[in-house]
Parts: structure tokens; C-alpha cells; sequence
């Protein structure tokens, strides 16, 4: 059992949370992950680590309210234990010999690029980050990336908040205007991702993309989470959870990706309403 | 007094019924049967059954007792061999192994001896003995990696010998393939977590959620004060074909299906983990995984075809394990292989287009070699496609331990005593081999303990003399 140390909902649909687990704290890097499962008959889901606090074992995980799963783990207060999380898992963002980065989050894809802008920023990159959310009532985690970056740039799809526009339309003005990075790092929706990259290629400058496909084991057991690549027209078969989760963004067949992300939306549609429910029926006996 | 030529009969429940739900197939020998069955063992001077044994059981001797109605000893025979009695009768393949070399079966039907060995372990476990007390401690620590077949028999044989063995699995749940991969119907996971218990009884300590490579490395195994290391990881990953389609939503591993059914119990309806209920089910394979992966979509409901590339003759699968998926109404298509898989229209499976096969001369594995044939394609259609091909081992132990040599193909090369190049490390099982057989794996980490604490025990004969 894994202890919850603290939580807190950074908006209304995204919680932060900080689990006991003392292994994973001391190892975790940027960019690596958690599996864990809420309870006894739960499903196993891949969580992202946020952070850690090595002097108490915590590990900081941060998520979106999207399914059963999720809504379950929500559904627990500081205090409370789920059965299991292990980690860290996947290869570390690679952070070093960068001098100057641009990290693009999308939306609860944040929560992952925070960590990676702040190893960049302890290494002495110049750190530009491009945040994008759908609406101001979404938006996350601006005070950690002002912290960790030389430039902020935030934009909203309706422009509640900052710019109005996705964060392609950022990206492309800074390169247009001159802007150089060693390299981008985009983490989001796959249709942000790959719209990052057709940004980012005619100026030829790499780009990482984190890929967060279906997982159950996520040590290279099950084979639910590969991927194609695409070098030179060659296609090669990859596993996001021992190859990844980070890719190089010209390889990614992100199409195929964003199809084989769609294997179980009908069962998850239908257990996150009946989640739903049972979650707003305990919610209304309070 | 004559012999009767065939076996006894082990009952099993009838087709029709047991392929609609999840519950046991096969019933077990009543004692009568077992005494009976028993009763057919020749008991010949030479016991060539034991060499065809991995872990070399003294069957003649467990036959005996059977006979005579003293299962308890039979047990104890067994035990003195086996971690898993219970299991290995029932998954083991007997017809390749013990009862291959029965004498019996020159002439006729060889002993049922893995229907015995399985009567006596169920026997032994249903009089609810009270497990093993844990041996007094030689002060020595040993690591595990992996909780299946290898890593239980290892831990199992080092605790008898006292000592402190510390089980790291990956899941969470203790196991292996014995509660990811094998299905509840043909070895129910109340076994494997008995079989965990009388381990636990002896002491030894199992840790979950916990990746060898990731969360603690060999070394740092050695840093906390283990003295030697077993690595049975097991295989890792599954294996593809490269053909069109492979992609489509509705083609997963073996692994991937049989995890979510098993491990994450999918075929329950209360279950938050999700598994494709197909109509029309193609399994691309002949092993033993391949018809569990058959016999699981079968009991989902879903319309099955086993598509293998040599003939029957030679499917590497359990012979028992191939009835019973006929006789459950899975279909069987040899001599083709898949070349490509159609979409639907909307990025699901739609068919499977398979080339007839013809067989030429042996390869290098020694069985006939399948060959294409020209304009013979076929479609089958389908809206799940399960590739039962195989597996590659798993490259986190070996990309993070340093010393450890890996053969071309990615296993943890070891010596005849399970001995790695690096000092201290021993391996068995899938991560050594790729995909085998629970037995097999059972026989690795049965050899890698013997071999743990020669070492171990020639350590503290060094220390010793140059403490004189």
C-alpha cells in the first residue's frame, strides 16, 4: 500500500498528488513514469512523474479526471493508500549538452514538461516555455514555469487567458522571427504534437516528443504500447514504455498512434459515465 | 495380473459447458482412479521417467505410495524435487517429458504420471497441512528477480537451505506467467497463491511493484548486502510480423491479451480493465500460449481460428491443450501464414489474408521448414487478430547491469550450473532461453540454487581459512 501524502486540485478537472514511495522518489527523473493502480481490482494506468521529494519519499504525480480510473483516484484524500505504484519507468528525458531549449506543454501534457524545463534550467539552459490550454479555467502550473524559464509564453484556444491561439502559432512566430533552440521538447494531445513538429521542421532544429500510449504492464511485457517509427521509409516497431516514452518527432507515425488510441473508448466511455455517477451519487450523501 | 493398455481417464468437464465460462477444465483422478492409474506403473529397475523429469521427481517411488493409498508420502516425494507440485501437474508437458520415457509406453498407454503428480499435490493441499516452518537461518542473503516458475523454485529451494531470499517482482501480484499468461480454466490462480504462501511460510519475503533496472539495479542489490543474485525475468518482448496491418486496432500480443484476461481478470464483468469481446478471433501461433490465448477468446464468446504454418504434427503445444481447444469449437487452419491484415474502413481489423504453406526440408531447429505458395491466398475474416509468435527477452536487466554478457538474440548467457559472466549472478528460465516451458524454467532454478549455495558455502570456506 502506498501512502497519499498530499493533494490538491490545481484546476477542476486536474489534481496533484504526492504518493509515499520512497524507491521510485530516489531514482525518478524527468520524463520517466509511474504504473499504478487505485485499488485491488483496479486497472494499471501510466502516470508521468511530476516531481519527488527525496527527503520524505514522495513522489508528485499530476493528472487529468478523464476516466474510471482516474475519477478513482481522485475520489481519495491526503492520508488514504491505493495498492500499488512502480516506477520509475522508461528511459529520462535527454536533458544534457542542451544550452537553449523550448519546452511546449499542452494542456495536462504540463505537468510533464514542468519537470523537464526545471532539469534544463538546474543544468543552465536557456529555457523558453510555451504553454497551451483550451480556456483560463484549465490552466495549470504558471507559477513553476515562470520560475524555471527565461521566457514564458502562454496561450488559450479562446484567449481567456494570454494569447489567443494553440502554441504553434508562438513557436512559429519566435523561429520566424530568428529564434534559434538546440532543440524543442513538446508534450500534449498527439494532435499537438504533430502539429509541432510540422512547425519546427523547415527550420531543421530536433524535436522530442513524449508519447503516452495504452499500458498495462509497461515493462516491456505486453506489447500494447508500440508505435511505429519512420526513418528513411523504413518502418520500425517501438515500445513506449522500455524504448520511450520520448521519441524523436520526425519518426513518430502519429496517425497510427492517434487511431490505436481510440482501441477502448467505448469500454472507458462507459466506465467513466458509471464512474461518474457513482462518484456524484457519494458526492451528493455528503 | 494383466495391464490395462490405456490410460485412466482424467475427468474434465464437458465442452459445451466450460467453454462459456472461466472455472476449471480438467477435474483431477479420484482416489480410486489415482490408486488405479498407480497401479499400471511397471516400477522397472532402471527408471527412465526420472531423466525425462527436469527437476528429476523419483516417480517410481511417488507411484508407490499412490498405490498403496499413502498420498501424504507421495507428497513428500514430490516435494523433495518440486516448489510446485500442483502446478507442474498440470502445465507441465508430460507426453515430451516423463511419460515419453515410460517403459509402459513402448507397448501401450505410458502412466498417467502428471495426472498423478497433480491428484497427490490437490490431495496434500485440500488436508490443509500447516505449511513448513522456515528452517534456522545460515545468515545468508540471496535476490530473486521475477516470482514465476524459476524465480519460486530458486527462492524455494534456497530457503529450505535457511537462507534469507528476497523475491523482487515487477507486477503486482507474485507469479509470473503462472498468473499473467496461464489461464484461471487450465491452472486457477488459487494454486500459484498457495504455492506462494508454503513459500512465504519458509521465510521467504516477497517484494511487488518492484522493476529490477529501473527501481533498484544488480548492483544495488549487491550494495544492500545480497550476496548473490537469480535473475529469472522471464521473456520479454512479444514478437511481430512485420506484415501490413499489424497496426490496426484489434491485433495485440498473446501477452497483451492473456494479461488483461488474466492478471487483470477482464473477464469479469466488474473488472476496470478492458479487453476486446471480438465476434471473429484469429490466433497466429501453435504453443501452449497460443491456445490459451484461443481458449480465453473462445470463453469471451468470440468465433475462433488458430492459424499455424506447419501441420499439426508439429504444433509445439501440449497435445491435451489441442484437444481441448477442439473439443471447446476452436478451429484449426495449418499450413498457412498470415501476410497481411485488411482494415475495416475505420482502422479496425476487417480480415486476415493468409498463403498456404507447403513443408520442405528441416531447418535448423530440426523441423520441416514452412514455404509459401504461390496464388494460394485466403482471406479469413476477423475483427481480432492475437500474434502467439514468441517473445524476445527483456533488455532492462541486461542495459543496466554492467559484466553481464547477452547472446545474439538478447538472453542472459549461462553456464551448465546457471552461472552468468559476472560474479554472484546466476540466471534461469525465459531470460535465458526465450520462450519455454514453467518446467523447464523450474529445472533452471532448481540448478542456479544448488549452484548459489556451492558458491556461497566455498565463500565462507575461503573466509574461513584465511581467518586460520
Amino acid at each position: 500500500m502506498y501512502k497519499i501524502l498530499s493533494k490538491k486540485p490545481l484546476n477542476k478537472t486536474v489534481t496533484q498528488m504526492e504518493i509515499e514511495a520512497p524507491l521510485v522518489a530516489v531514482k525518478a527523473k524527468a520524463g520517466q513514469f509511474v504504473i499504478l493502480r487505485v485499488d485491488e481490482n483496479g486497472e494499471r494506468i501510466p502516470l508521468t512523474v511530476a516531481g519527488r521529494d527525496v527527503s520524505r519519499g514522495a513522489v508528485k504525480i499530476i493528472f487529468q479526471i478523464v476516466g474510471a480510473t482516474t475519477a478513482a483516484l481522485d475520489a481519495k484524500s491526503a492520508g488514504e493508500y491505493i495498492t500499488d505504484f512502480v516506477g520509475p519507468l522508461g528511459v529520462p528525458t535527454h536533458v544534457d549538452g542542451i544550452s537553449k531549449a523550448c519546452v511546449v506543454g499542452g494542456g495536462v501534457g504540463c505537468a510533464i514538461a514542468m519537470p523537464i524545463a526545471q532539469e534544463l534550467k538546474r543544468l543552465g539552459a536557456n529555457v523558453t516555455s510555451v504553454v497551451g490550454f483550451r480556456n483560463k479555467d484549465l490552466v495549470i502550473l504558471q507559477d513553476e514555469f515562470r520560475a524555471c524559464s527565461d521566457k514564458l509564453v502562454t496561450v488559450t484556444d479562446d484567449g481567456s487567458y494570454g494569447e489567443k491561439g494553440n502554441v504553434t502559432l508562438p513557436l512559429k512566430q519566435m523561429l520566424d522571427g530568428g529564434e534559434r533552440f538546440d532543440r524543442v521538447i513538446a508534450i500534449g494531445p498527439l494532435v499537438m504534437m504533430k502539429y509541432v513538429v510540422a512547425t519546427v521542421k523547415p527550420y531543421g532544429i530536433p524535436v522530442t516528443v513524449s508519447m503516452n500510449p495504452v499500458m498495462i504492464d509497461g515493462t516491456g511485457m505486453c506489447g500494447g504500447c508500440r508505435l511505429t517509427l519512420v526513418r528513411d521509409g523504413k518502418r520500425t516497431t517501438k515500445f513506449a514504455c522500455v524504448d520511450g516514452p520520448d521519441f524523436d518527432g520526425y519518426e513518430v507515425d502519429f496517425d497510427e498512434a492517434t487511431a490505436r488510441g481510440k482501441m477502448y473508448c467505448d469500454f472507458e466511455r462507459a466506465a467513466h459515465d458509471r464512474a461518474c455517477n457513482l462518484f456524484k451519487n457519494a458526492g451528493g450523501a455528503q | 495380473m494383466s495391464i490395462d493398455p490405456k490410460k485412466h481417464e482424467m475427468p474434465v468437464r464437458d465442452a459445451r459447458e466450460r467453454s462459456c465460462d472461466f472455472d476449471e477444465v480438467a477435474l483431477g483422478y479420484t482416489a480410486k482412479l489415482a490408486v488405479a492409474e498407480a497401479t499400471r506403473c511397471l516400477d522397472c529397475k532402471n527408471k527412465p521417467c526420472v531423466s525425462g523429469c527436469p527437476v528429476n521427481i523419483d516417480i517410481p517411488d511417488f507411484i508407490k505410495q499412490v498405490k498403496v493409498g499413502d498420498f501424504e508420502s507421495a507428497y513428500r516425494t514430490i516435494a523433495r524435487s518440486s516448489s510446485l507440485p500442483a502446478v507442474c501437474g498440470r502445465v507441465c508437458p508430460q507426453e515430451k517429458q516423463c511419460e515419453s520415457k515410460c517403459t509402459l509406453g513402448i507397448k501401450f498407454e505410458p502412466v498417467g504420471i502428471g495426472r498423478l503428480e497433480r491428484f497427490v499435490a490437490d490431495t496434500h493441499m485440500a488436508s490443509a497441512q500447516a505449511p513448513a516452518a522456515p528452517p534456522p537461518s545460515n545468515g545468508h542473503k540471496v535476490a530473486v528477480v521475477g516470482s514465476g516458475p524459476a524465480g519460486l523454485t530458486c527462492a524455494g529451494d534456497l530457503a529450505k537451505k535457511g537462507y534469507a531470499v528476497t523475491v523482487f517482482e515487477a507486477l503486482h501480484t507474485a507469479g509470473g506467467v503462472l498468473v499473467y499468461g496461464i489461464p484461471e480454466f487450465r491452472l486457477p490462480k488459487s494454486i500459484v497463491a498457495n504455492e506462494v504462501r508454503q513459500l512465504k511460510a519458509l521465510g521467504v519475503e516477497i517484494m511487488t511493484n518492484v522493476v529490477i533496472g529501473k527501481t533498484l539495479t544488480v548492483d544495488e542489490l549487491f550494495d544492500m548486502g545480497y550476496e548473490c543474485v537469480f535473475i529469472g525475468s522471464g521473456a520479454g518482448l512479444p514478437k511481430f510480423m512485420n506484415i501490413k496491418g499489424e497496426s490496426l486496432n484489434g491485433v495485440l500480443s498473446a501477452n497483451e491479451f492473456l494479461t488483461r484476461v488474466n492478471l487483470m481478470k477482464a473477464y469479469m464483468p466488474n473488472s476496470s480493465t478492458p479487453v476486446r469481446r471480438a465476434r471473429k478471433t484469429v490466433v497466429v501461433g501453435g504453443g501452449n500460449v497460443a491456445m490459451d490465448a484461443a481458449r480465453c477468446a473462445k470463453r469471451l464468446g468470440s468465433q475462433v481460428t488458430v492459424v499455424y504454418r506447419r501441420t499439426e504434427k508439429e504444433l509445439p503445444a501440449r497435445k491435451e491443450e489441442v484437444e481441448h481447444a477442439k473439443e471447446e469449437g476452436v478451429d484449426f487452419v495449418f499450413l498457412a501464414n498470415p501476410f497481411e491484415i485488411t482494415d475495416d474502413g475505420n482502422g479496425n481489423v476487417g480480415s486476415v489474408v493468409c498463403r498456404k504453406m507447403t513443408l520442405s526440408a528441416p531447418d535448423e531447429s530440426g523441423r520441416a521448414r514452412p514455404v509459401p505458395l504461390e496464388n494460394s491466398d485466403f482471406a479469413i475474416e476477423a475483427d481480432c487478430v492475437i500474434m502467439s509468435l514468441g517473445t524476445s527477452p527483456n533488455p532492462l536487466i541486461r542495459d543496466t547491469t554492467s559484466g553481464l554478457d547477452v547472446g545474439e538474440r538478447g538472453g542472459i548467457i549461462v553456464d551448465e550450473s546457471g552461472k552468468t559472466s559476472r560474479v554472484g549472478v546466476y540466471a534461469g528460465g525465459d531470460a535465458v532461453t526465450g520462450a519455454a516451458t514453467v518446467i523447464l524454467a523450474m529445472g533452471a532454478g532448481k540448478t542456479a540454487a544448488r549452484a548459489i549455495d556451492e558458491y556461497i558455502s566455498g565463500k565462507k570456506d575461503q573466509c574461513g581459512m584465511r581467518n586460520q
